[in-house]
């Protein structure tokens, strides 16, 4: 579904990537883990259309994703969620998961002149869809408030809903999570599952060893910018170097 | 003073509908315009330009100098914003606005420079008695302040509002749900330019001589104190704090008659620390304006 072959990127002198390749199949959960440092997010970066990698090519059913911005990205299917949660706050709850619909006519000025009533007929009907979405992660209460008044978990299972909010192919989660409770965890878990059976495909960075082991095949360990070996979690978990980088060298 | 309450009423309207040109761009879609006082200048000698020398009726000249303003408005955002950050776009701003107050006052043969440009026709300034005029000019005046309200609410409440408030707080955010950053900004930018040339047009039809002098970038401070003292987004509140900014402006002129001692250099330079003291006393009490921006409300059911 979605590849990137032989990444590299460097910030000055730092090299955050140092031909990294990984290779994201249809339908699955592909976890990527790795220490601090290791390049996980600078990855999601560049797939996500932030950043220029400075070599290698990234292609999502074999057709070149280079230098497309994240906007168009989003357009044709590939959605990602920040590490640090990008809520808007002055915006509601609510508004945040409307922003995230594609396709309302709204979006362009004059037609809030020309055909108002389409306009909110449109609106209705995605406040219905966000409505769905908030509700299964008990947000839905929170309608009316600013972004900001949410809690951190919350935070970021509003980023998911609104990452969701744009029926994607492939979303990328990172460290979806930090900071979310272990009932929410679960929950979250489940709803990644039943997405996944639906048709969606996952990429999550996630230090919780757990999450990624209920949820995760393949799974990616990335090292020092490079792809240090990939597999199922027991596979991973059970190579030398996986402990090393994670660990530190056993004399 | 009835007559004066007129005047000042009319300057409040346009000084309003400058102010809200501003809180569209600045206040809702978060682009920083520091050009404000020579893009001003532009739409009111486009205005009066396009009488004088084009010969077009009030009317065509002030939609002429809306979309002119417009046209330099969205030219400004989509040559800058293609390239760099936008915190290089308040320096382009600033820049291309103290260039345009330049051509004011140099090119003679087009604006007459620091003489300045005299006899602007008025809107049906032949048919309406001189004795009338003004209470015609603040009708229309009030009329188009609720006409750029109207219009300004419909779209901060639109889709479109919607993206303006999200680009403010996080472009990378919008960019990730789908929106066109680019496209979005030059806009917002222009749809503000030609609220400004509205504004600017009224400005030439009520004093009918117009001079490089009189968009001086205190025009922009002006705009930014109505903005901030009527809340950041939120359009009626901008009203009132273009309202609160001029009343205190204009009526401190009235000073001299309660204290006499003061000569006019020193009431001139005590009405601008009036204005100072005023907005610093209302940050400190409601630093979040007059009003709050519009937010969506559903009910639950």
């Amino acid at each position: 579904m979605l590849s990137a072959e032989k990444v590299s990127k460097s910030f000055g002198g730092f090299q955050a990537l140092n031909g990294c390749s990984i290779e994201i199949g249809a339908q699955s959960i592909t976890g990527i883990i790795g220490p601090n440092g290791a390049g996980k997010s600078t990855l999601f970066n560049i797939v996500g259309g932030l950043i220029l990698p400075d070599s290698g090519a990234i292609t999502i059913q074999g057709k070149s994703i280079a230098g497309l911005r994240p906007d168009e990205l989003a357009k044709a299917g590939l959605v990602r969620t920040f590490q640090i949660s990008r809520e808007l706050g002055q915006l509601t709850v609510l508004e945040n998961m409307l922003l995230a619909s594609s396709g309302l006519s709204g979006e362009s000025v004059w037609h809030n002149f020309w055909s108002p009533t389409r306009v909110r007929s449109e609106q209705q009907q995605a406040i219905a869809k966000a409505r769905g979405l908030l509700e299964q992660v008990n947000l839905w209460q929170f309608a009316n408030e600013p972004a900001k008044n949410l809690s951190g978990g919350q935070k970021k299972l509003l980023e998911i809903s609104r990452a969701l909010m744009l029926d994607p192919k492939i979303i990328l989660l990172d460290e979806p999570t930090a900071g979310v409770s272990p009932l929410m965890t679960k929950a979250l878990g489940e709803t990644i599952t039943k997405l996944r059976a639906d048709g969606l495909t996952f990429a999550i960075i996630e230090h919780d060893m757990d999450v990624i082991a209920k949820l995760c095949n393949p799974i990616y360990v990335l090292a020092e910018g490079r792809t240090l070996t990939s597999g199922s979690f027991r596979e991973v978990v059970a190579n030398r170097d996986v402990m090393h980088a994670y660990l530190g060298k056993v004399s | 003073m009835i007559s004066f309450l007129i005047l000042i009423s009319t300057v409040v309207c346009f000084s309003a509908i400058l102010a809200l040109a501003l809180n569209f761009q600045w206040g809702l879609g978060g682009m920083v315009n520091f050009g404000m006082a020579g893009l001003y200048a532009l739409g009111t000698y486009s205005c009066a330009l396009l009488m004088l020398k084009g010969g077009a009726n009030t009317f065509f000249a002030t939609l002429g100098a809306m979309a002119i303003v417009a046209a330099a408005c969205g030219v400004i955002a989509l040559v800058t914003l293609r390239v760099t950050e936008e915190d290089y776009f308040a320096i382009v701003t600033l820049g291309v606005g103290e260039m345009l107050r330049l051509v004011a006052l140099n090119e003679d043969w087009l604006t007459k420079g620091a003489l300045g440009l005299t006899g602007i026709p008025r809107p049906l300034g032949d048919v309406i008695a001189p004795e009338y005029y003004q209470y015609f000019l603040l009708g229309l005046s009030v009329a188009l302040l609720a006409g750029t309200v109207w219009f300004l609410n419909v779209i901060a409440r639109s889709p479109f509002g919607r993206i303006m408030r999200a680009l403010r707080e996080d472009d990378v955010v919008a960019a990730t749900l789908g929106k066109h950053v680019l496209w979005a900004r030059v806009r917002i930018f222009a749809i503000g330019g030609a609220i400004i040339g509205l504004a600017g047009s009224l400005h030439g039809f009520y004093y009918q001589y117009i001079d490089p002098t009189q968009f001086s970038n205190i025009v922009i401070a002006y705009a930014f104190m109505a903005v901030i003292a009527g809340g950041r987004g939120a359009h009626q509140g901008v009203i009132w704090g273009a309202a609160v900014v001029m009343v205190l402006l204009e009526g401190s002129r009235f000073m001299k008659d309660l204290i006499p001692v003061l000569d006019s250099d020193q009431l001139a330079a005590i009405r601008i620390i009036i204005i100072g003291i005023g907005l610093i006393l209302l940050l400190v009490f409601r630093p979040q304006g007059f009003m709050r921006e519009y937010r969506l409300q559903v009910n639950f059911k």
